[in-house]
């Protein structure tokens, strides 16, 4: 049974998805529960992956789809791979997925009012898809599967309004754009190598010592410019503020913690299996130096635009852009630490920005105000929601128990380990900024003045009415909103056994 | 004209000019996505931009002396003796994986059917990417009432009253 769990993964939301189209527009409780169940054991499947994963030594299960065995050494069909990396991942998008359906129960109703089995069919494939990411050992299908998820995300965030629609049409545009550059990259590699396998296109380059070739190079600058596109690496970033600000609320609170991690897990994949370290990290090529300089600017200026909002979520999306900076640059730091770094802060990062979208999807639900003075006094008037948004704020600046801490502990100490001082200069001056803005929210919300709403500026996913108190959500958003908060404090509390995992993943492949 | 000029386009234009039309068509491609400021000519763009993709995978397959990839027995003598002179694949000879007997077949006189294959796949994504953003843009002129990128951006300011 063990060795069918990668392909179950994928099947049952694929599956749950077709059942909900089918249930249709009528039975939008039916389609909740479906997706519902169907995430539940998605999920539980890939929490038993680590579990079978972590109990065979760290062991990759491979998974060839069709049965197609390999001739000559080569693999001729399509590979499903999950190491404890692959499998944490998955874990966390199965989860996070499980977790946003139950927060989705009210709002999908009045969100997406008569699209509602849509709406759940799309995050299902969108879940397909981003799982299908993070396992599959074949280049070209990883494009087929980005766009998959590129597809449905675009259609997800149409479902908001009109300035919703005006964002993913940019959103598409751009994401064509970054999505056709890795295709070309993968081209080249074809050219060059004859195979689409990920590990076969290694040994081939590895066989043949082709690593200063000029078609090796180019495609992987190309391959690069698309994942960052796709992952809003700073000056590529045009897409995402508005993209996950207007979206629907539970799309957004979906997308946020998980479309640019799962991107940045790609891009370490490809920079640690398929190009390897030595040819990433040679001396010999410039982009070393410059993409940790890149990566500086994107934190300063991530962290800076945050800083100039004054929306809830738009200030949300910033923070998102500059936390993109901080995987980018830890993953070029070009030591095992900076890279178990970036990819713990994968993790820690989907925990608290799942945890601080979902509490600011409540307070735009229930102040029916996005701006910062929505906090007006919020302490008294919803001290649950404010409970599970202070974890996350505290995690997004980063204090001790808290992921968010450990994730830049690591970071800065691959940082300081490979002497790159401006990477560091850069991750504590961007946790001295998000100290800056949340301070101010809790100020607020602890002191601040109440202030009557303003009705010509009522967000269109608020149910907030001037003649009512405001009061406590129901607790199906609540739920989510403090599981997502444990997570984030119990990521932290396990840093030590989860950084050792990713260290040994990563030191095997390196070996 | 110029020789250096003429010995350029020899060498490096005419046998590769399917490389060089296929990175034109890209530029026009990109060129219409990011200065067009009608949302229905950035969609021309993008597929312009994504057929160039695919000119470039299908160059990849093609030999000069290879026949369409279906194996047949009666049929293949034909092109035996036919000069060997793989153009697009050029590296591929030497690196592929592909490891056929000399008995069984010969790689020479067959296109290389993979990359023709994942253009279908590619061609599928390409069509439903249009599809959406053709649906999309509906949405938007439904809403904006017009699809330039300008007048929607001034409808959006603060102060107006649409």
């Amino acid at each position: 049974m063990t060795e069918h769990f990668p392909v179950l993964i994928l099947l049952v939301p694929l599956f749950g998805a077709l059942i909900v189209v089918l249930l249709g527009k009528e039975r939008p409780n039916q389609c909740w529960m479906t997706s519902l169940i169907s995430l539940g054991i998605s999920s539980i499947i890939s929490l038993f992956t680590v579990v079978a994963v972590l109990a065979d030594k760290f062991q990759t299960i491979r998974y060839r789809m069709g049965g197609w065995p390999e001739s000559n050494g080569y693999e001729v069909g399509i590979e499903l791979r999950v190491d404890i990396l692959a499998a944490l991942v998955v874990f966390a998008v199965t989860f996070v997925g499980f977790v946003n359906t139950i927060y989705s129960k009210t709002r999908a109703e009045t969100e997406v009012q008569g699209k509602v089995s849509f709406f759940y069919a799309l995050i299902q494939l969108l879940i397909v898809g981003l799982c299908g990411i993070v396992m599959t050992n074949d280049a070209f299908n990883l494009y087929v599967l980005i766009e998959i998820t590129s597809l449905t995300s675009y259609a997800l965030i149409a479902m908001g309004n009109r300035r919703a629609a005006l964002s993913s049409f940019n959103y598409v545009i751009m994401g064509t754009i970054g999505a056709s550059f890795y295709l070309l990259g993968v081209g080249y590699l074809y050219i060059k190598t004859g195979t689409l396998n990920i590990d076969d296109i290694r040994m081939v380059l590895g066989n043949n010592n082709l690593w200063e070739h000029q078609s090796i190079i180019v495609a992987f600058i190309f391959i690069m410019l698309g994942l960052w596109t796709k992952m809003a690496f700073f000056p590529l970033h045009g897409w995402l503020p508005n993209a996950y600000a207007y979206a629907p609320s539970m799309t957004g609170t979906f997308m946020a913690p998980l479309m640019t991690k799962v991107m940045v897990y790609v891009m370490i994949r490809v920079m640690v299996w398929l190009f390897g370290n030595e040819f990433v990290y040679s001396g010999q090529h410039v982009w070393g130096e410059l993409v940790i300089w890149m990566s500086v600017i994107a934190i300063v200026a991530g962290s800076l635009l945050a800083l100039a909002r004054t929306d809830i979520k738009k200030m949300l999306t910033y923070l998102i852009v500059a936390e993109v900076g901080y995987m980018v640059g830890g993953a070029w730091l070009g030591n095992v630490t900076g890279q178990a770094g970036a990819f713990y802060h994968i993790l820690s990062d989907a925990a608290m920005t799942f945890c601080l979208f979902i509490a600011a999807s409540i307070i735009v639900l229930r102040v029916g105000d996005s701006r910062v003075n929505a906090f007006d006094n919020l302490f008294r008037k919803m001290p649950l929601t404010m409970i599970g948004f202070t974890v996350g704020a505290l995690s997004m600046i980063g204090l001790p128990p808290t992921c968010g801490f450990f994730s830049k502990w690591y970071l800065i100490s691959g940082g300081i380990e490979a002497g790159q001082w401006e990477y560091v200069c850069a991750l504590i001056f961007s946790s001295l900024v998000n100290a800056v803005i949340f301070f101010r929210i809790f100020e607020r919300a602890y002191f601040g003045q109440i202030t009557e709403v303003k009705e010509d500026f009522v967000p269109f996913d608020s149910d907030a009415n001037p003649e009512t108190a405001i009061k406590e959500v129901p607790w199906s958003m609540l739920f989510p909103l403090f599981i997502a908060s444990g997570f984030v404090l119990l990521v932290g509390i396990m840093n030590r056994t989860l950084f050792e995992w990713i260290q040994t993943a990563l030191k095997m492949v390196n070996t | 004209m110029d020789p250096i000029i003429a010995t350029f386009i020899e060498d490096n234009i005419v046998p590769k000019f399917n490389y060089w039309i296929y990175v034109i068509l890209m530029m026009i491609g990109l060129y219409a996505m990011i200065t067009k400021n009608n949302l229905m000519k950035k969609l021309i763009g993008m597929a312009i931009f994504q057929t160039a993709i695919i000119l470039f995978y299908v160059s990849i397959g093609v030999k000069d002396t290879a026949g369409i990839p279906i194996i047949s027995h009666h049929g293949s003598e034909h092109h035996q003796g036919a000069t060997v002179h793989s153009e697009s694949g050029s590296s591929s000879e030497e690196v592929s994986p592909v490891k056929v007997k000399n008995n069984t077949i010969d790689k020479d006189k067959y296109a290389n059917p993979l990359p023709h294959v994942l253009m279908l796949t590619a061609i599928v994504v390409g069509v439903s990417t249009l599809g959406l953003a053709l649906a999309i843009s509906q949405k938007i002129f439904k809403s904006f009432g017009t699809l330039e990128e300008d007048e929607i951006l001034n409808k959006l300011r603060p102060g107006s009253h649409d």
